[in-house]
């Protein structure tokens, strides 16, 4: 409001237009609105509640594991404050373990969940492989030592104390913030001097996992694709009548779930499967040749095309049907001839749909888990089921975490450079 | 100048979609070279499908088209060098004017120097330099419709098609875009052949027109032909404004006919399409032929009738009347010096010439 009376006294041609009443035009606008506006965001509140509460909130909670892990200061908080202070040469001093050695055995008698010595183990376990049993069997020791030299105490339970790698990566898991995680995830780590390095190349495993997922993404794309222009094409130029049965059987796999249609695919494909059933019968190949089609890549890409298809298909039909064949026509009445009025008039057009259906798939795909899960074998497991294993097998939360940001991180560059090349508000997704 | 040579003939052309229904019955048409030809009809009367046909986008089911000569139904439209103005106008979306209009030239493998002269000249002609870089969709309907007017000219075919090209045009820009592609035509001496189903477009801008219902041409004639001397009932009706009376030819006299009326009048009338004496009869007359309130003995046919409606149009007061059986019977009355002033329901006579009064083929209305 003072904004408002400032700028009708600045100038005369800034004037504000006021109503009747001299109460400013956008004020008076804003108030009619308001009661409309306000009952249109109630309206959208319940679902606003929902994604946050079961969706913006887990994922946020997820994204913030993978950098933040408090282990360190929740089970040993005052050697995680005194170890911060060392230089990291050498051992650290005896002050150092003496902390060390008295939080190591208050520790061991808590019980709650995130905050045992079993948590600090694991945690160290995931830098220096086969470190666990060098935590808890000097936890359960430790309580003995009465008195310094606490150092000299520490190394007669275990010898490795006296190595100080291992003090180095106790004083890196003891910290709140941790860059691990992703050095783990993108196939580096610290080495004994504290500079990040690639890891051995036997353990070089994710890297190589998410190009393979964007490989067999844009493959999966792409082959989409090439399926879906022309079944698009023609269901776009089809009489009504047959373009809308057509379109049923399109939208058919949608209305059967997941499972059955990944299973089915098992029924066809596997060694005893329909289809070299079939190849075996006309004699294509031998009864001990049978093709393995399915538990590898191979199967994974056969699966995924058909199960995004649909994905393809739907953006391309929406924006063919609306470009009116007399395009083509104004194009060959001018001598173009088909192939050239195709490549220069149609396929031009389409482009907003092309762009919306490749991107659509292609998130897709490079976030798919259960068709690689059920039919991908080894060699046909994509970045999610990596992810998927973290969360559900091994327990380490942040290490999946930290691969589902980077992943996140991937989609959304891509989602830049599409909007950069063809601009989203040209997207059409039907 | 030379003598006329014909462009396009179309010979016992038919043409079905579903092999059911014929949308062109033996179509038989030569168009003149440098000829305004235009079919008008109404819509589903095939004239758009004859287009198509001529343009090479759907195969003709029977008969040839010949294009200077030469039979074209198995030639590609691309090599038929025809220029094409569509209905939407079909300007390429995603090119800018200057490549829309360049389009047809690449086609043909022009170099680049010739081919932005002449999309400069194109443009030049339809009065849009300066637009060149500019998409379709900024430019405004009129602006839109000369673009596609100039692409379709720009390679210099010899025969231009447009497609009803001045529908989605309001009344005023239509109307002068009707002078222009007149004046384009002439000055270029470019043969085009023109649907519309807008009778006065037809009217101003054609050599000739056909007119076109239920897959045959009813008359194809000039316009001042087309519009005084109508062949039939569908024509006399479908252009410009009709009376008509039915009634029944007791006798043929050479050129006139009597024709008695269901109300029992009786009146003499030019017999142009008539079956014989004792066939019903449709006549067709313009309103503004009519004369209110003629002197006594003065026109050969005087019919009494009561004014049921008038209606104030500025030039003209137009009357409806009850005469004999029709009560829909319209007069155009000029708003000049001294005009027989009317008031509704009165009873005047209304007259005519024999000449102005055409027997034609019964009608059931």
């Amino acid at each position: 409001m003072s904004d408002a009376a400032a700028t009708s006294q600045s100038t005369p041609r800034d004037a504000l237009l006021v109503a009747s009443d001299g109460v400013p035009l956008k004020v008076k606008l804003a108030k009619t609105t308001a009661a409309a506006r306000r009952r249109a965001f109630l309206l959208t509140l319940p679902l606003v509640l929902f994604v946050l509460i079961s969706f913006v909130f887990p994922i946020g909670e997820m994204l913030v594991r993978s950098f933040h892990n408090p282990v360190g200061g929740n089970v040993v908080p005052a050697f995680a404050e005194s170890i911060a202070k060392w230089d990291g040469k050498g051992l650290p001093s005896e002050e150092v373990f003496e902390v060390f050695v008295k939080d190591l055995a208050r520790a061991r008698k808590v019980r709650d969940v995130g905050k045992t010595v079993g948590n600090l183990a694991t945690r160290v376990n995931y830098e220096i492989p086969g470190s666990r049993s060098l935590i808890t069997k000097s936890a359960r020791k430790v309580g003995k030592i009465k008195n310094p030299p606490y150092k000299d105490a520490l190394l007669a339970i275990d010898k490795r104390w006296s190595n100080p790698h291992v003090w180095l990566v106790l004083q890196r898991a003891t910290t709140d913030y941790t860059l691990s995680f992703y050095l783990a995830a993108l196939d580096r780590r610290y080495d004994k001097t504290n500079n990040i390095v690639q890891a051995d190349e036997l353990y070089r495993i994710y890297i190589p996992i998410l190009l393979k997922t964007l490989w067999l993404s844009a493959l999966i794309t792409f082959l989409c694709f090439m399926l879906a222009y022309p079944v698009a094409y023609l269901l776009s130029t089809l009489p009504l009548r047959t373009s809308n049965l057509l379109m049923i059987l399109v939208l058919l796999p949608f209305w059967t779930s997941l499972l059955v249609r990944t299973t089915a695919w098992i029924a066809m494909l596997q060694t005893q499967g329909v289809l070299n059933d079939v190849f075996v019968s006309l004699r294509l190949i031998g009864n001990e040749d049978r093709i393995q089609l399915i538990y590898n890549q191979t199967g994974t890409i056969i699966a995924m095309v058909h199960i995004l298809l649909p994905f393809m298909i739907l953006p391309l039909y929406s924006v063919m049907k609306t470009i009116p064949p007399s395009y083509m026509r104004a194009a060959r009445s001018m001598g173009a001839s088909q192939t050239y009025a195709f490549i220069r008039i149609y396929f031009p057009q389409t482009l907003p749909g092309i762009a919306a259906g490749t991107l659509l798939v292609f998130i897709l795909a490079i976030g798919y888990y259960i068709t690689p899960a059920l039919v991908g074998g080894n060699d046909g497991l994509l970045i999610s089921n990596l992810i998927a294993d973290h969360i559900k097998s091994t327990l380490n939360w942040s290490l999946g975490a930290a691969l589902g940001s980077i992943l996140l991180v991937i989609v959304l560059m891509l989602y830049w450079l599409y909007n950069r090349l063809v601009g989203i508000d040209n997207l059409k997704f039907g | 100048m030379e003598a006329p040579s014909i462009h396009v003939a179309f010979q016992n052309v038919q043409k079905s979609y579903d092999g059911e229904i014929l949308v062109v019955k033996d179509l038989n048409l030569d168009v003149e070279k440098g000829e305004f030809l235009t079919m008008l009809g109404p819509s589903g009367s095939g004239k758009t499908t004859c287009l198509m046909m001529l343009a090479g986008f759907e195969p003709a089911t029977h008969g040839e088209i010949f294009l200077n000569g030469q039979p074209i139904n198995n030639q590609p439209p691309n090599k038929r060098g025809i220029g094409m103005v569509f209905q939407n106008y079909a300007l390429f979306p995603h090119m800018s004017v200057n490549e829309n209009l360049a389009f047809p030239l690449q086609v043909r493998g022009m170099k680049r120097e010739e081919v932005t002269e002449r999309v400069d000249r194109a443009l030049g002609m339809v009065e849009l330099g300066g637009f060149g870089g500019r998409r379709p969709a900024q430019l405004s309907g009129g602006q839109q419709q000369r673009v596609a007017l100039a692409r379709a000219l720009v390679f210099d075919p010899q025969l231009v098609l447009m497609d009803e090209p001045l529908g989605a045009l309001d009344k005023q820009l239509r109307e002068q875009m009707q002078y222009e592609i007149k004046n384009i035509h002439e000055s270029l001496g470019v043969t085009v052949v023109y649907v519309t189903h807008d009778q006065s477009e037809a009217l101003t801008m054609s050599n000739r027109i056909a007119v076109f219902n239920d897959g045959v041409i009813q008359q194809l004639s000039s316009p001042d032909d087309l519009y005084e001397r109508p062949q039939n009932s569908f024509v006399a009706q479908f252009i410009g404004e009709n009376n008509k009376l039915s009634g029944m030819v007791t006798e043929v006299n050479g050129d006139s006919c009597t024709v008695k009326m269901g109300t029992g009048e009786v009146i003499t009338a030019a017999a142009i399409n008539v079956a014989g004496a004792g066939q019903p009869t449709t006549l067709s007359l313009r309103p503004e032929r009519v004369e209110i309130a003629p002197d006594e003995g003065a026109l050969p046919n005087a019919l009494q009738g009561q004014v049921k409606d008038l209606i104030y149009h500025g030039d003209h007061i137009r009357a409806v009347l009850q005469v004999a059986d029709t009560s829909e019977f319209v007069v155009k009355v000029p708003n000049n010096v001294g005009h027989k002033v009317l008031s509704k329901g009165e009873n005047v006579t209304v007259g005519w010439q024999i000449e102005d009064c055409r027997a034609l083929d019964h009608m059931d209305v």
